[in-house]
């Protein structure tokens, strides 16, 4: 390995790094504003001029310098010393310091950087710059007088979103961010700019003036709002999350997090189900937790189990659901279902439904088979490594379905599953390149998994997959992406009908026709609930006023994901654990608790009180969830038993998402989230291609 | 230079002529077909020569036709001083105001060009004229000069920048070139250099024979 | 005869336009000649000639041309070679590549031919500054002219398939600088690529690419029909070769001129341009290559040769030879003061320093320009000044900080007495046809 001196200190590094990097390593801070490990490299701030032997006789930019063997990096001579001032001099001149109206204090690096760098007196007398305000959208606040021009907005948004709809306009001292005739921007990722702008200028727009960082109680969540379970952190106020921050972790969303995974907690705080209420005379009424397992008690007392259906909602934590697998299940409950959406997978080997790649090993991947699905609108935080992998590697990417801009080159082979055997007719130069690939990908989304003849269409699938030799010795390229934080889980638990009892689908149509007398819905709102007929009882169990509710005879308040522990598991399979930020709205109650009450109640006692308690059976029953943060590659798996047979339809394959902004009851109570749809999907501005 | 802007009154559309799409075509065959965007330069200046100024429109329409997003063709726009984001007077007048032009009266040129047009960067009152002070035109031996359009105007002074604007006013059609006794970059005077017969007398075109040949070892 | 050099030794003999640009009179002037024949005696032997004349970059930075060249991949790879020449020409006081382009285009393009061929590179691109429209139509003619010719072009006579493609820019000095220069030919802003890499290495479309000004490509062709000691022979050593002057300001008769290398400043100024404006002792200061180097005084305008190391010497710089000539009537705060507004319009706005810096360094020269800023910012200007040199991305920073520097190097009691003089109520009123702009 070759070695440097830093400071007179030796390291030893990897070819290839940074001088930056290497000064790091020996313990050495090095000031930045422009660079950031995960864009490019312009290294235009200039905070980071070291001195390095051999070389010129003058500081060069560390961030960009690659480390050679034998260098002599020096940190903290003069000359470093009056470089660091002078740029820190020069980035002050012009800024406004108007650090105590500033949403960024506290967490400032200009603030934090001056104090450490800077001189301490200002030469400048003139008058400093104003730049004109610039209109970004409803979730990025612009003071751009603020701005020290470090381009990361503009490289997150052309590299990593895909994007370029920022850039640095005119040039010299008058060079500004903007966007196209400050029209706003279009990225479901557009909060990570607000994050990555290391001084006021871009501060997160939903949430500003609401907090100063040093008052906010941290605490490590899981994000529900799609199926990746980006970490995540909820930073707390009292009783309330004043916002949600990216946590890093390299293998599911480095520091990324959608617009709707941040911004759409002010959901949290309206429309809740804040204590019980009891249909009375047609009218959803108050009551006490007494009265509402009363009536839930009398009712399912009258039924018998065959008529009484659960369905497990999309944002539904696996403790809560396995406490209702043991109460419903074990009472002999055979309708269960955690798929609302009808999804036609589960039941058979755990990989067949798994995003087996894995969210890091897809940037490995070099042609990739979409199907059925738009990564963008289901995932966006995931469909960042879809065009990494593009990126790095040139990976093909082909689609079946729905043909969209997914943000980088995608080759449309078809709408409809036809699109399989015309590919596989082998002539088409997308197959072809699947065929060559060292690292074939396939990923089958909710638009094929949700349809009637889902199973069909997987099955489809499966025998491209096969074909293609997609999962190979040390290598499963098999991918279902899933929409549902719930939804694996639930799989690995088996919340599936048993012993030929229904589906969500056939629950929904047995309750429209008088079939189930009481219907349990678990969070469950992405269901046609006025199609339920006049005599099935229902119960909803959940966190908002949405569509489940509004049908319910009976409403438990249950607790939003940032209000319980809770443990989820991501379409990789990946097990999670979120620790609660805030207490429940009200009377409302941590899920599993309302369960454990309820069974007993029903005089079948859960046989746990504890959340730990509950964790220990779940591991217990399904060791899968015993595995925490952790996902093997290359898992084997046998794709002849994937699927369902039946003749596909052709129907074209649509992805089930089609506003980002609106796919869950808290996305749906969301003011900022109506604005993002409003601007974003009603009214969306034409930008041009790339 | 004070910030560039798009002008606030844009037109509804923009087309290229056909003239225009000939002259597409050809910048578009210098490039590699899979570098189409090294054109935009040229083609934003042919579009300025048909419309006087860039448009709106007209960016978005260099963008699609070179599959640029928009952002970056307006950062190309805003970047080039040479783009006219507004609509400038049928005849463009640039001063050059650097230090080599400043030196020989440079600031002459720009008064009447004040006193007869108005001020700076602003269309004249009859819509015919604009004039700027731009950076260094490299034409610094023949100072002060302006280019007007498209040509250089040469060893001015006040008195014949005046009679040019003037020209120009009525629609005559002044020449480009040096406005003193003199052949483009030679001394005033005539040249005292390249004035041997010689050199042009067709000697030069006489097959010559390479010196060094042979290659000389090269010092150890 | 003027000056040192002869008629016979001179390069650009239509450097004044007084004779036919185009193939017929080129060819008549000696372009185009045993072009085949140096082509057949390879690459190697072409880097060397060039090597062996000692021809330095004209573009500024004084580079060894052959040296250069020899940086380039030795095969070709995957990726091809590209020569770039920089017509940006747009430095202040810089005004000779324009007079290649339009009078002695055909003795450029075949410079061009032999560059690329010494680099395998088929393709050449000619970036011209966007302002010169007339210098870009006579150079589209001349190219159309040898490709009809098959002087190049694919399957030309000479046998090395070669490409010219003529480009441009639109008003932004900093696409002189070579790596914002292939920025710019990429279509994109001019801002200037860190190094390393090198574009040897990476630079037109990631290809391995070399950046040439038109004066040191122009020249190669006579330096191998010549023989590089016959072009070594002008100059003192490591300054060597024939050289054109831009002479602009207070002289006589301003004029561009090819001179030795080395030649004296004051003979010139005398010989070709009719000495300084009222005679040599009227003169003030010289800023001897272009706005970004140091002026110096008259009394070092006496003896110094115009060459790289003289210049470097007196901690100016033979830059583009570009010569400014100022006499005593010269308000020399003006004077720099314009020029760092020039750096503060064409600052690209990238980096810290140049894009914060610029902009003060030019309001405080206005201040000191009226007299009235404060004595000791006169200090802090050095300091910041100092701040920028060294610390940039490109060399725009230092090229805007070393003609302050040298203002203060040389005149600093003039600018105290004009900060003075304000302070007692004797505004100060010379020079006032300097006017900045904005
Ligand atoms: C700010 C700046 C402007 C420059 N402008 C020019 C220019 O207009 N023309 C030029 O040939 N070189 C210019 N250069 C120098 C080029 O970067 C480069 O060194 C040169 O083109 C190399 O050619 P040469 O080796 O033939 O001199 C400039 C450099 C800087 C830093
Ligand atoms: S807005 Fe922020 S992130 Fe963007 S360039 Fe300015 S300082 Fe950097
Ligand atoms: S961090 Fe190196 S230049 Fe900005």
């Amino acid at each position: 390995m070759p070695k440097a001196k830093v400071n007179g200190v030796e390291v030893e590094f990897e070819a290839g790094m940074s001088v930056l990097q290497v000064a790091e390593l020996a313990g050495e801070e090095i000031p930045r504003f422009c660079y950031h490990e995960r864009l490019s490299i312009p290294g235009n701030c200039r905070m980071c001029l070291v001195e390095v032997k051999p070389g010129p006789p003058k500081p060069q930019a560390s961030c960009a310098l690659p480390a050679s063997d034998n260098q002599e990096i020096t940190t903290n001579s003069p000359m470093v010393k009056k470089a660091r001032e002078g740029v820190m001099e020069f980035l002050l001149i012009n800024h406004p310091l108007d650090c105590p109206i500033c949403d960024q204090g506290g967490e400032c690096d200009l603030q934090d950087q001056a104090t450490g760098y800077g001189r301490d007196d200002s030469r400048y007398a003139l008058n400093k710059r104003a730049v004109e305000e610039k209109q970004m959208g409803p979730t990025v606040k612009t003071i751009m007088t603020r701005c020290i021009h470090c381009t990361r907005c503009v490289r997150f948004m052309a590299e990593i979103a895909g994007q370029q709809e920022v850039g640095l306009l005119n040039r010299g001292e008058d060079a500004e961010i903007s966007t196209y005739l400050e029209t706003a921007v279009s990225s479901e990722l557009s909060g990570n700019i607000n994050d990555l702008c290391p001084v006021g200028a871009l501060t997160h727009r939903p949430w500003a003036y609401n907090y100063r960082p040093w008052e906010l109680k941290k605490v490590e969540g899981v994000d529900v709002h799609d199926a990746l379970g980006s970490n995540v952190v909820f930073q707390v106020r009292g009783a309330e999350v004043m916002r949600v921050l990216p946590r890093i972790n390299d293998a599911v969303n480095e520091e990324w997090l959608s617009d709707k995974s941040r911004y759409a907690i002010d959901g949290l705080m309206r429309r809740r189900l804040d204590r019980p209420y009891v249909r009375r005379g047609g009218k959803l009424q108050e009551a006490s937790w007494a009265e509402a397992f009363e009536a839930v008690a009398a009712k399912l007392g009258d039924s018998s189990p065959d008529r009484v259906g659960v369905i497990a909602g999309d944002l539904q934590d696996a403790e809560s659901m396995k406490a209702a697998l043991d109460l419903f299940g074990g009472a002999g409950v055979p309708n269960l279902d955690c798929r609302q959406d009808g999804a036609q997978i589960g039941g058979g080997p755990r990989e067949a439904h798994l995003f087996n790649t894995t969210v890091l090993g897809l940037e490995e991947a070099d042609a990739i088979l979409l199907v059925g699905t738009n990564p963008r609108l289901e995932s966006p935080v995931l469909n960042t490594r879809i065009r990494k992998a593009w990126f790095l590697n040139n990976a093909r990417v082909g689609l079946i379905g729905e043909a969209a801009d997914l943000t980088y080159p995608v080759e449309h082979l078809g709408e409809t599953h036809r699109a399989f055997e015309e590919a596989a007719g082998w002539g088409h130069p997308f197959a072809e390149a699947l065929r060559g690939a060292r690292r074939p990908a396939i990923i089958v989304g909710g638009g094929a998994l949700a349809r009637p003849d889902g199973g069909a269409l997987v099955r489809a699938a499966a025998q491209a997959a096969q074909a293609f030799d997609v999962v190979r010795e040390g290598w499963n390229g098999w991918n279902v992406l899933h929409t549902a934080a719930s939804r694996v889980g639930g799989l690995d638990m088996g919340f599936l009908p048993r012993g030929g009892g229904m589906g969500a689908k056939a629950m929904m149509g047995a309750a429209g026709q008088g079939g189930l007398d009481v219907l349990f819905l678990m969070g469950a709102d992405e269901l046609d609930t006025r199609a339920i007929g006049p005599d099935t009882f229902v119960i909803y169990m959940g966190t908002h006023g949405d569509a489940g509710a509004s049908r319910a005879d009976v409403i438990l308040p249950g607790a939003a994901y940032t209000e319980k522990p809770g443990t989820w598991v991501n379409t990789e399979g990946r097990v999670q654990f979120a620790s609660r930020a805030v207490f429940p709205k009200g009377e409302a109650r941590e899920d599993w608790a309302i369960l454990r009450a309820l069974s007993e109640r029903l005089g079948a006692t859960l046989p746990y009180d504890s959340i730990g308690a509950l964790r220990e059976k779940l591991i217990s029953d399904h060791p899968a969830f015993g595995q925490v943060d952790y996902v093997p590659t290359g898992r084997p798996l046998d794709l002849s038993l994937v699927g369902l047979d039946g003749t596909p339809s052709d129907e074209p394959l649509r992805s089930p998402v089609t506003n980002f902004y609106m796919t869950n009851p808290i996305a749906r109570a969301s003011l900022t989230m109506a604005d993002c749809s409003a601007v974003r999907v009603q009214a969306p501005v034409p930008m041009a291609a790339e | 230079m004070s910030v560039r802007r798009l002008s606030r009154e844009q037109p509804a559309s923009f087309a290229f002529s056909e003239a225009t799409q000939a002259d597409i075509q050809f910048w578009l065959g210098k490039f590699p077909t899979n570098r189409r965007q090294s054109a935009v330069i040229p083609i934003l200046w042919r579009v300025q020569k048909q419309e006087g100024w860039v448009s709106e429109p007209a960016l978005r329409a260099t963008a699609e036709l070179l599959g640029m997003a928009y952002i970056r063709v307006l950062e190309v726009a805003t970047f080039y001083t040479m783009f006219n984001l507004e609509p400038v007077g049928r005849t463009l007048i640039q001063v050059c105001g650097t230090t080599p032009c400043a030196l020989r009266g440079a600031g002459e040129v720009m008064d009447v060009c004040r006193s007869k047009i108005g001020p700076k960067n602003q269309l004249s009152p009859d819509g015919l004229f604009t004039w700027q002070e731009v950076e260094c035109l490299g034409a610094c031996v023949n100072a002060p000069m302006a280019q007007i359009n498209d040509y250089y105007f040469e060893d001015l002074t006040a008195a014949s920048m005046a009679q040019i604007i003037d020209d120009f006013a009525a629609g005559r059609d002044p020449q480009p070139g040096p406005y003193i006794d003199r052949a483009n970059s030679a001394p005033v005077g005539g040249p005292i250099t390249l004035t041997e017969p010689s050199l042009f007398d067709g000697s030069r075109a006489r097959k010559v024979e390479l010196p060094n040949r042979v290659q000389p070892e090269p010092a150890a | 005869m003027p000056g040192i050099l002869e008629d016979k030794d001179r390069i650009f003999t239509n450097l004044y336009g007084l004779h036919d640009p185009m193939l017929a009179g080129a060819r008549q002037r000696g372009a185009w000649n045993a072009t085949a024949d140096i082509l057949s005696m390879g690459r190697d032997w072409v880097i060397t000639q060039v090597k062996n004349s000692g021809l330095r970059g004209r573009g500024g930075a004084g580079f060894g041309t052959g040296l250069k060249w020899s940086f380039m991949p030795k095969v070709v790879g995957e990726r091809p070679h590209y020569l770039v020449v920089n017509a940006d020409e747009s430095e202040p006081g810089t005004c000779k590549d324009r007079e290649i382009l339009r009078h002695d285009p055909h003795l450029f393009i075949e410079g061009c031919l032999i560059a690329s061929f010494a680099m395998q590179a088929n393709t050449c691109y000619v970036y011209i500054r966007g302002e010169y429209v007339r210098e870009r139509e006579v150079l589209e003619a001349a190219v159309a002219e040898a490709r009809r010719e098959r002087l190049i072009g694919p399957g030309n006579i000479h046998g090395w398939d070669f490409e010219l493609h003529v480009t441009h820019g639109a008003g932004a000095y900093i696409c002189g600088e070579e790596t914002a220069l292939l920025e710019s030919l990429e279509g994109k802003k001019g801002l200037p690529r860190l190094k390393p890499p090198f574009p040897a290495g990476s630079g037109l479309y990631g290809c391995p690419t070399t950046v040439n000004n038109v004066e040191s490509i122009a020249v190669v062709g006579e330096i191998i029909r010549r023989g590089s000691a016959w072009f070594a022979s002008f100059g003192r050593p490591n300054n060597t070769g024939t050289k054109l002057f831009c002479v602009s300001g207070h002289v006589e008769r301003p004029c561009n001129v090819e001179e030795a290398m080395s030649i004296p400043l004051r003979q010139l100024l005398e010989d070709h341009c009719g000495g300084v404006r009222g005679g040599w002792n009227n003169l003030k200061a010289v800023i001897p290559g272009g706005s970004s180097v140091a002026m110096i005084p008259a009394e070092q305008c006496q003896d110094v040769l115009m060459d790289f190391d003289a210049l470097r010497d007196l901690k100016s710089g033979l830059g583009t030879a570009a010569v400014i000539v100022m006499d005593k009537s010269t308000d020399l705060i003006r004077a720099i003061a314009r020029i760092a507004y020039f750096y503060k319009h064409e600052s690209c706005g990238q980096c810290t320093p140049c894009r914060e810096g610029t902009g003060w360094m030019w309001r405080v020269m206005e201040r000191m320009a009226a007299g009235q800023a404060e004595m000791h910012e006169i200090d802090m200007l050095l300091d910041v000044a100092s701040q920028i040199e060294g610390h940039t991305i490109c060399a725009l920073g230092d090229a805007a900080a070393w003609p302050i520097q040298g203002l203060f190097r040389h005149f600093r009691h003039e600018v105290e007495d004009r900060i003075s003089s304000y302070r007692s109520g004797k505004p100060h009123v010379q020079g006032a046809t300097l006017l900045a702009a904005e």
